[in-house]
């Protein structure tokens, strides 16, 4: 259960190595309230890693899934192993992929295969998920949208279209959730520092994965709403969603 | 009882302090029949009782399980005229019950800090009064109790059988409650005879209480725990006996009829510790240094009671109270000392003495002191802040109430409570398949 001052004890996540949600579940850890971590992704070092990370905060329960967000007809089965083995309180769907924009635009098969991994595999989780929280009567789902989600930019349009689509699924989804024990935290950062933007140049308001955490751990249990990342990002966001098309794409973001 | 047990609502609910809500099937039987039938289906997420809600945290509350609202047992038996005994179903309120029988000349053993409480909830909660002293909790003063057990059967128990201690303090876990049979006091007049008296230290307040609790039958202290330097703990203690008098019996009509109620729009309170303290000082100032006077009942017991739905005062976010039960002095004067040290924006803090607990393995009071503090839950200093707490409770052997608990660890739980396992034991008993769960239960593993 999420108690009344917002520590939870289980937490599923769908992207087991992302660092947004390693420093998230090690902020979770921090009341000790934490029991139970499901870390669903796909095998090998990276999660075998990411689970000794989980063990080394005194998790005493940490159990592992596999999870492809290519395998779209698995979904509901990871989404139910997590569930059937005891109510989850907060769902992170953490995974995704940041691809060179260039090398999409060349290869519209492999544009689509991005929207399948960020997109589509959101929206089949997600509404699993939301099924089997809206019957344990509680639970937060978190989704790691993005700012650019808000009006992708021409130098990412590919990744922008899918975190616009999974934006809008989760803030329209987490709407109709009022009343129901369940809620949806649509999550904005701007950018990360994390292995995702390892070689791009951080821009003024980049922040690190602990800042994203934080501002998941704050909010969760107050019910649906978004959440930018750092805070002054939505004003940033605010005002170029107004500019211009033609001022827009000239802009050196 | 009467009517029809209607279908089930999907609901949200919460317990006092408006924190953590969980949606649940809540249903008012109509009838033990039906209450019975409703439990032997077994539903999947489990059942639990639900009062009038006054337990501040997710005692009454079972996240996408049933919920048996208890409105529907509202029946009062006569009053015994020699011994006081009455029975009532669970469903009936202590305010219900105190209208009836106060005009007869009898009043309820023990009686929270609100009448909206019902039998049913004060027994799963073994509630405690500022009588504690001397006339023990709510159990020290049943007859018996009739539960619906977890396999659906009516059991009617007595502090003879062993069985019957797991019910109160047991919250609800270990059936629910259909109806009690509680021993009533007499009483000549519906008026207290009450002597306060102002404290300017925490020494002060705890030897005023000391004293107030060898020459009366009810006593509390309202303290300060934001006044800085030596007036921290300061206060204002209260004691009262009722009145002797059968001319100031006017029949019950002391009892307010309707609360004022708190408008949706009212603006929240502004907790912080620079206006608490304000509010503090205001307070102690306004409060005489000595004096005796004659109240209604309800100004005495339920001051908070004159306001309907108070606790939507604390905003969105809700508030969580902290009791905390110590035998040695030395951790009262310590956790207010962490209250101070951390500015936390401590509301209403109340101090109490206990006297010896119940033979109940979960029943809350223990001898010594008892400490309520209300804190917004919005407040993010507030969960760590409280795991200290609750650190230094247990190094001294203490507790914390799970009727006003939102926030405990399950590992603390143990070791506040070394009679669990009894516990466990007989609710084993009463409840093999652990059809009895609320969101207290599966937070605490309980
Ligand atoms: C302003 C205020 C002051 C208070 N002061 C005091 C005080 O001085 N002393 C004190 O001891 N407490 C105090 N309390 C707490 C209150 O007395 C308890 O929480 C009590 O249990 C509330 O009763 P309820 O009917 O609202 O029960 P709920 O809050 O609805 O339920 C409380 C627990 O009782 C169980 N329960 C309810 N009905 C039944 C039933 N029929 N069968 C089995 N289980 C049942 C529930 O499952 C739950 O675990 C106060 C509360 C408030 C709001
Ligand atoms: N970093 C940023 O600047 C930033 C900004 C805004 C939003 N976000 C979003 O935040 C989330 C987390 O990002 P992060 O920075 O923590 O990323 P990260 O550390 O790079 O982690 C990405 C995760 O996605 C997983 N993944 C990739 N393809 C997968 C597939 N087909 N099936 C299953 N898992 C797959 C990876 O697993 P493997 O180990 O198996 O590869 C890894 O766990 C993402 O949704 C991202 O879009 C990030």
């Amino acid at each position: 259960m999420i108690d009344a001052c917002g520590a939870a004890q289980s937490v599923l996540v769908l992207g087991a190595t992302s660092e947004i949600a390693g420093a998230t579940v090690a902020r979770l850890a921090e009341g000790g309230r934490l029991e139970r971590v499901v870390l669903a992704g796909r095998p090998g070092r990276g999660r075998v890693a990411a689970a000794g990370r989980v063990t080394a905060l005194r998790v005493p329960a940490v159990e592992l899934v596999d999870f492809d967000a290519r395998d779209r007809v698995g979904h509901e089965g990871v989404i139910d192993v997590a569930f059937d083995g005891g109510d989850i309180d907060v769902a992170l769907l953490a995974w995704g992929v940041l691809p060179e924009e260039d090398s999409v635009r060349a290869a519209p098969l492999a544009a689509a295969e991005v929207v399948d991994v960020n997109c589509t595999a959101v929206v089949t989780t997600l509404l699993a998920a939301t099924r089997r929280m809206r019957a344990q009567g509680h639970g937060v789902i978190v989704v790691l949208s993005s700012a650019g989600a808000v009006r992708p930019r021409g130098s990412t349009a590919v990744y922008g279209a899918t975190k616009a689509g999974v934006d809008a699924l989760a803030t329209a989804l987490g709407d109709t959730l009022a009343g129901s024990g369940v809620s949806i935290l649509v999550v904005r950062p701007g950018f990360v520092r994390t292995r995702m933007t390892a070689g791009r140049r951080p821009p003024p308001l980049a922040v690190g994965p602990e800042d994203v955490a934080a501002a998941i751990v704050a909010n969760l249990g107050r019910g649906s709403r978004t959440v930018w990342v750092p805070a002054s990002m939505r004003y940033a966001m605010a005002a170029l969603a107004v500019t211009p098309r033609s001022i827009f794409r000239r802009l050196p973001i | 009882m009467s009517g029809t047990t209607r279908p089930h609502e999907r609901r949200p609910l919460t317990g006092w302090g408006r924190t953590a809500p969980t949606v649940a099937d809540v249903v008012v039987p109509a009838t033990v029949d039906d209450l019975r039938c409703l439990i032997q289906r077994q539903p999947s997420r489990g059942v639990i009782a639900r009062g009038l809600g006054r337990s501040y945290g997710d005692a009454a509350q079972n996240a996408g399980g049933l919920v048996l609202e208890t409105g529907g047992l509202d029946q009062i038996g006569p009053v015994d005229p020699t011994s006081g005994l009455v029975t009532c179903g669970a469903g009936v309120s202590l305010d219900g019950l105190i209208r009836t029988v106060l005009p007869q000349g009898w009043f309820v053993p023990v009686t929270p800090g609100t009448r909206q409480v019902t039998v049913g909830g004060a027994v799963a909660a073994d509630i405690h009064g500022k009588n504690h002293h001397g006339d023990g909790s709510i159990c020290a003063h049943l007859d018996s109790v009739v539960l619906v057990d977890g396999r659906g059967e009516l059991r009617t128990l007595t502090p003879e059988d062993d069985l019957f201690w797991a019910v109160p303090g047991g919250m609800g876990l270990t059936g629910v409650i259909v109806a009690a049979t509680l021993r009533l006091i007499p009483v000549r007049s519906d008026r207290m005879v009450v002597d306060t008296v102002r404290t300017a230290s925490l020494d002060e307040t705890m030897e005023a209480l000391a004293e107030a609790d060898r020459t009366h039958r009810y006593s509390v202290a309202w303290v300060d725990c934001l006044a800085g330097g030596g007036g921290l703990g300061r206060g204002v203690v209260t004691a009262g006996e009722h009145a002797a008098s059968p001319g100031e019996h006017d029949g019950g009509g002391r009892l307010p009829t309707t609360a004022w109620a708190v408008p949706s729009w009212a603006p929240r309170l502004p907790l912080s510790p620079r206006t608490v303290r304000l509010f503090n000082e205001a307070y102690h100032r306004a409060a005489p240094r000595s004096r005796r006077s004659l109240e209604p009942l309800g100004s005495f017991f339920h001051p908070l009671d004159v306001v309907g739905e108070w606790n939507r005062l604390y905003g969105a976010r809700g508030f969580v109270q902290h009791q905390l039960a110590v035998r040695d002095p030395e951790v009262v004067r310590q956790v207010i000392a962490m209250f101070a040290a951390h500015r936390a924006p401590t509301f209403l803090c109340v101090l109490k003495r206990f006297g010896p607990g119940s033979a109940a393995p979960l029943s809350f009071p223990q001898p010594g002191w008892t400490l309520a503090v209300d804190l917004p839950a919005g407040d993010r200093r507030v969960g760590a802040l409280l795991d200290e707490v609750d650190a230094a409770v247990i190094a001294g052997g203490g507790r914390v109430y799970l009727a006003k608990d939102a926030r405990l660890a399950p590992s603390a739980l143990a070791q506040m409570y070394p009679r669990l396992d009894e516990w466990r034991r007989l609710r084993e008993r009463l409840d093999p398949d652990h059809v009895f769960v609320s969101d207290l239960a599966r937070r605490l593993h309980l």
